[in-house]
């Protein structure tokens, strides 16, 4: 009897070392840094941070994040729900078409953002054929804002494919198949029908482009070159003031990329929700 | 509206999912399209709402070719298996689709939908969604929508296979009662003989792709123009040598000769209870069934186990007695053709066999 007390104590034990230990893993990987930089971020009181913030090359930063968000997330979105709507529906393609794409949809989750952005500079930038062709029409695509969408694009792609294709699979056909037999074509079928039905996982895909494009580094850094007042990124910003040793003013920038990735976190919390819901 | 199908074919890989089908369907019938899962019934099906195209074939309403119509505009509705009522719209949002899909104004379009919700038994449910209704709602939420926009012919994909079975019962003869209300040429397909027996006027056996035999149940029940047929429909007990079966040894003489047995093909009583003792055959009494009306017994004659009805006003029997058996007639086949046997020395009284 005392044995068995021993043993069930001792499994008591080494559940709360385990809670402990996870929390204290949780601690010193997520709440010291983010502690820590919220305080960088206020070492020189309120005038530091918004001096570092107001700074014209941060201002011209944090513009060049939203540029690259908005547009971003506006094409991820347009063609993520396109990509998934062929993939599921199209019946045009061929199974091992289709198998093949799906697959390639992942791509950007396996190769390192940075090569991802090399890619692009080796295809588009100046030496390549189709570079210098775009260059010499006065439209410069590497080192520059359209290079910068591309590269985020093609981290950030697999987002929304990966949001909408399981929710189109899970409704089926019928529903879409229904609405033709009872006279609707295409565009009225996907509005009334597909639409509400995909909507929250759409949302949900959004929240993630925003998120990841708004904290691309990788990718960026390669493709823009990391021209100051040019082709800088907030990320890139804070790269850069961490090397010149301008801690305040990299703290001060991440914690508005934070504040910002807070909001989108309780969004998609929100956004999961509703996803249940309809 | 008057269909006609001609050598209809369809190919899903090396699979022949639809094989030659031809077919003609009068306006104003309720056809079933019976067969076991995989047959192509709900391929025809599909094909015939333009949902599938055909690989080869002609489908014709009213005579005129449809083939390359969209399902849009041929004037059909579909029930679906499983509805696929659109999950975030009303029963009423459900039904009003077709009709706003065609621009009805909005004071025609309210009647016709609780026109409608009336015909289906739906009123106080407009304002729900599919998940709040029960299976036999949703079913009549399915086909109020699809008799909204007036089509001219209604295809129901195994219209009662998601219900159970005690409101099953009661949605067929429901739904019999509404087409014929309605006088829509209607379709279904289903793989429960009892269901399209009670439900459709024609029925159409579908096998391996292809149209075994098209009738009225009564019809096929009676004369089967093939094995699979005569098999699938009703209860049957197959001897694979026809022969063996007293008063069928000439009939059945050719080699490979089966015979196929229904339950009132066959006679067993005790000795005293026939005329001609000659005829019948030794038998013994195996399981006894009690099936509410009557005895379900199982008879074993020489090697064979054959099924048959006794009525409860007879004396009853029990497991082991020794009886006798008659075979009235047996349904016969073999690779050439099949047909309908009598029994030949119930016929002639003073057999001149041994």
């Amino acid at each position: 009897m005392a044995d068995q007390l021993g043993t069930v104590e001792g499994e008591d034990y080494m559940r709360k070392l385990w809670i402990g230990l996870t929390y204290l893993v949780f601690a010193l990987l997520l709440i010291a840094p983010l502690g820590k930089m919220v305080f960088g971020a206020f070492n020189e009181g309120i005038g530091g941070l918004t001096s570092a913030i107001l700074r014209p090359e941060a201002l011209h930063a944090l513009m060049m994040t939203g540029f690259i968000v908005l547009t971003v997330t506006l094409l991820n979105t347009l063609f993520g729900m396109m990509m998934a709507l062929y993939l599921v529906r199209g019946s045009w393609m061929s199974h091992s078409i289709k198998r093949f794409l799906n697959s390639i949809v992942d791509l950007p989750y396996a190769v390192s953002p940075v090569i991802g952005g090399l890619m692009i500079v080796l295809m588009l930038g100046p030496g390549s054929i189709v570079g210098a062709f775009f260059e010499k029409v006065g439209f410069q695509i590497v080192y520059a804002f359209p290079g910068m969408v591309i590269a985020t694009l093609f981290v950030t792609f697999p987002l929304m494919v990966r949001e909408v294709m399981p929710v189109l699979q899970e409704i089926g056909a019928q529903q879409e198949e229904a609405a033709s037999t009872l006279g609707a074509y295409g565009w009225t079928t996907f509005w009334r029908v597909t639409w509400p039905s995909i909507r929250w996982a759409v949302v949900y895909g959004v929240v993630l482009t925003v998120a990841r494009s708004l904290g691309e580094f990788g990718a960026v850094l390669v493709v823009s070159g990391n021209i100051m007042n040019k082709t800088q990124t907030a990320t890139t910003l804070v790269y850069q003031d961490v090397e010149n040793f301008n801690v305040t003013s990299a703290n001060s920038v991440s914690l508005v990329l934070a504040v910002f990735a807070v909001g989108l976190l309780l969004t998609m919390e929100w956004a999961k929700k509703r996803k249940g819901v309809h | 509206m008057h269909i006609e199908v001609r050598n209809l074919n369809k190919q899903f890989g090396d699979f022949k999912a639809v094989n030659d089908v031809s077919f003609d369907i009068e306006k104003g019938h309720l056809i079933g399209l019976l067969g076991p899962s995989g047959g192509g019934k709900t391929s025809i099906l599909r094909m015939l709402a333009g949902l599938e195209h055909p690989d080869s074939g002609e489908i014709r309403f009213h005579g005129q070719l449809v083939n390359a119509i969209p399902p849009q505009e041929r004037g059909i509705g579909f029930v679906f298996q499983n509805y696929a009522l659109f999950k975030h719209m009303t029963v009423f949002d459900n039904i009003a689709f077709g009709l706003k899909v065609k621009k009805f104004g909005k004071a025609q379009l309210k009647d016709r939908v609780m026109e409608l919700v009336e015909l289906t038994g739906l009123k106080g449910f407009e304002k729900r969604y599919p998940h709040q209704l029960s299976g036999g709602q949703r079913q009549r939420v399915a086909f109020a929508r699809a008799l909204a926009p007036e089509p001219q012919l209604l295809l129901l994909d195994e219209p009662f296979a998601a219900i159970d079975a005690k409101i099953r019962q009661e949605l067929r003869s429901w739904l019999r009662e509404l087409i014929e209300r309605v006088g829509i040429t209607s379709i279904f397909v289903t793989h429960d003989q009892d269901e399209a027996i009670e439900v459709a006027d024609e029925i159409m056996i579908i096998n391996q792709g292809r149209v075994e035999q098209k009738g009225t149940p009564w019809d096929i029940y009676k004369e089967p123009k093939t094995p699979f047929v005569a098999t699938f429909i009703g209860e049957s007990t197959v001897i694979e040598r026809g022969s063996q079966l007293k008063g069928f040894e000439e009939e059945a003489a050719q080699p490979g000769t089966k015979a196929l047995i229904r339950p009132e093909y066959i006679e067993v009583g005790l000795a005293q209870e026939f005329n001609l003792l000659s005829v019948t055959e030794e038998g013994i009494v195996g399981h006894l069934h009690f099936r509410g009306s009557e005895w379900m017994v199982e008879v074993q004659v020489g090697e064979h186990k054959l099924i048959t009805y006794r009525s409860l006003e007879k004396e009853t029997l029990q497991p082991g007695q020794q009886v006798r058996v008659l075979v009235h007639r047996a349904y016969l086949f073999n690779e050439d053709r099949s047909w309908i046997a009598e029994n030949r020395l119930k016929e002639d009284p003073m057999p001149v066999m041994i």
